[in-house]
């Protein structure tokens, strides 16, 4: 028991609702906005460290004994998380501060912001299947609104969109449910594991689990992520910066859990077709980032590979691969954040996001530049930077599993990463400078905090990487171990 | 009982499908609305159908009622309804913007 837990969700929670009640006092919701998110970091951290000491954590809610009542579990992956969370929240917050205008601020955007920070903690500590539902729908109610607040034209589009595929993914993650219920007759995930690995995973379940990926593959935008590109580029910077950070994660995080804890016994069937949507995620993904040429766009489907690349290492089910997700994640939650706001800014700044009316930036703004060019060396996972172990885990971990076309698709669309990156680098800083200082569009007094502190972020990730890797690893060792989790939660129940 | 409600499960859910294949903004609501309806009726299916047994565990009757799956519908049709109202006050202002309902037209990117 450990009551830590649930202040991850309180806080936020409790914070947003009051920010409701004081609608017209702005500079109060920035302050408690900003601290709700300093305190539920603080916690994470404390999270990850009685993690390291004590093992993975749990909370029966209202003293109800697993799996009757709903638990909260906490192992090191979902604390790793749970902190890039709290970081990239905050740095999202900052940016929203100067950028996201009264009109926004006055209609209830930090309630709303904090709601889906809410939903999104909920989805990374809940050990119980139909409670990260209503977490997932937490979160996503939050961002419907997030993304039609302004109500522009493109906004409305895109959220009719967004809405519609999303009300249809949570209707088959209840049908799953329903089903997953109906053969194994519980919810909680501790305790499906345990009788999944008693009475051995047969056609039936086998088939349940392929509507999980369907579902979560709808939400991680694996494969199945046709309306990602439209909805993430409509809603202003900081929004879209938080929705590219974290919303494609949760889902991802979802098929981690499931596919590492409950549907793990039949990897020929379940892992490689996850493998083969990875593959076919990062192509796609890869030329949508080559064909386009607005940054917005390059941008949404570098989101795309990146949660090819993730599920790779979930679909060579080997812990050298895993390992190489989680660090992985970690990286992508924080540099998918920061190239959002440095593109966010430079739209602002130049009023355009076409590439070829952008260009000689770096006379004018040398610190977005570089700042820019450490994100993309980064992204592409060049190293010293943050995203060059995962890589080199996952890669490693695919040629293990024997999956070598999955490990060089992967090594191949980071080229093209690279590509697409450096072509915005090139078109939009390189040149002739066409924009003088007093003809700007916007400014960067202000933004320019958040976009420093993520830079230091996965830069500090690459060099210290070292200092980094007994976390992950004990969070790899977890997740290929699912008795510690099903010990954790059920304790001595656990034989029953 | 339990084919009874396969058909009509099965019935809400192509119902619901045909409705959110039609180019009317308000048909799609409406069409994910009774895919939530089919999905409720699902899950009271799964967790077994009983007549006359109480929810309690452990009583003198040897059979009772799954109380489980009300519990779960319960929040599902809270949550079905709360989508439902937001998404009809967004497409009736998406309609007052827009000047349309029609989903051919709001397809696609802008600069295509």
């Amino acid at each position: 028991m450990n009551n830590a837990l649930i202040l991850l969700i309180i806080i936020p929670l409790i914070t947003g609702m009051v920010l409701i009640i004081f609608r017209k006092k702005i500079v109060f919701h920035r302050v408690a906005s900003a601290a709700a998110l300093l305190v539920t970091s603080i916690i994470s951290l404390i999270l990850i460290y009685q993690v390291k000491t004590k093992g993975i954590q749990s909370l029966q809610l209202g003293g109800w004994e697993a799996p009757f009542g709903i638990s909260f579990v906490v192992d090191m992956f979902s604390a790793l998380l749970l902190l890039t969370t709290s970081l990239v929240a905050f740095a999202c917050l900052g940016y929203a501060f100067r950028s996201i205008g009264t009109e926004r601020e006055a209609n209830y955007f930090y309630p709303l912001y904090l709601f889906l920070i809410t939903g999104v903690y909920g989805s990374f500590l809940t050990g119980d299947l139909f409670n990260l539902f209503v977490c997932f729908e937490v979160m996503l109610i939050s961002s419907y609104v997030l993304l039609s607040l302004g109500g522009t034209k493109i906004q409305l589009r895109e959220s009719i969109k967004y809405i519609l595929i999303n009300v249809l993914s949570s209707s088959l993650f209840l049908v799953g449910i329903a089903y997953l219920y109906a053969v194994v007759g519980t919810l909680n995930m501790a305790h499906l594991s345990a009788r999944i690995a008693e009475v051995g995973q047969d056609g039936v379940t086998t088939t349940v689990s392929l509507l999980f990926i369907i579902v979560f593959g709808l939400k991680a935008a694996l494969f199945l992520f046709y309306w990602l590109p439209g909805s993430y580029s409509a809603p202003p910077t900081a929004i879209g910066a938080i929705f590219a950070a974290l919303l494609t994660k949760v889902g991802i995080y979802a098929l981690f859990r499931t596919f590492t804890l409950i549907f793990y016994h039949e990897p020929q069937i379940t892992h490689l077709l996850l493998g083969i949507m990875g593959v076919a995620t990062m192509v796609l993904g890869a030329f949508g980032a080559i064909a386009f040429s607005d940054i917005k766009r390059i941008l949404t489907y570098n989101v795309i590979i990146s949660v090819g690349l993730i599920i790779a290492g979930l679909a060579s089910y080997s812990l050298i691969g895993i390992t190489g997700s989680i660090n992985y994640l970690v990286h992508d939650m924080i540099i998918k954040a920061l190239l959002f706001l440095i593109g966010g800014t430079i739209i602002s700044l130049t009023g355009t996001d076409k590439l070829g009316e952008v260009t000689g930036l770096i006379r004018t703004h040398p610190y977005l530049g570089w700042m820019f060019f450490i994100a993309a060396l980064s992204v592409s996972g060049i190293p010293p930077l943050s995203g060059f172990l995962g890589k080199v885990f996952i890669t490693k971990g695919t040629f293990e599993a024997g999956y070598y076309w999955l490990g060089g698709v992967g090594l191949m669309t980071s080229l093209m990463v690279l590509y697409s990156v450096m072509k915005i680098f090139m078109n939009a800083f390189w040149g002739e400078t066409n924009l003088s200082q007093e003809m700007e569009k916007g400014t960067t007094k202000g933004v320019m905090f958040p976009i420093v502190l993520l830079t230091m972020l996965t830069v500090l990730l690459g060099v210290g990487a070292e200092a980094m890797q007994p976390y992950v690893k004990i969070a790899a060792d977890d997740l290929m171990n699912p008795l510690h989790y099903i010990h954790a939660v059920l304790g001595s129940n656990s034989l029953q | 009982m339990e084919t009874l409600m396969a058909i009509t499960i099965g019935f809400l859910f192509s119902l619901g499908t045909y409705l959110v294949l039609t180019k009317s903004l308000i048909r799609i609501i409406l069409g994910t609305s009774i895919i939530g309806h089919g999905v409720n009726l699902l899950i009271l299916t799964m967790g077994g159908l009983k007549t006359g047994g109480p929810p309690l565990l452990g009583g003198e009757d040897l059979s009772y009622t799954d109380a489980l799956p009300q519990a779960l519908i319960l929040t599902a049709i809270v949550i079905n309804f709360a989508v439902t109202a937001l998404f009809l006050v967004l497409a009736y202002r998406s309609y007052k913007t827009l000047r349309t309902d029609d989903m051919e037209q709001l397809r696609g990117y802008e600069d295509e």
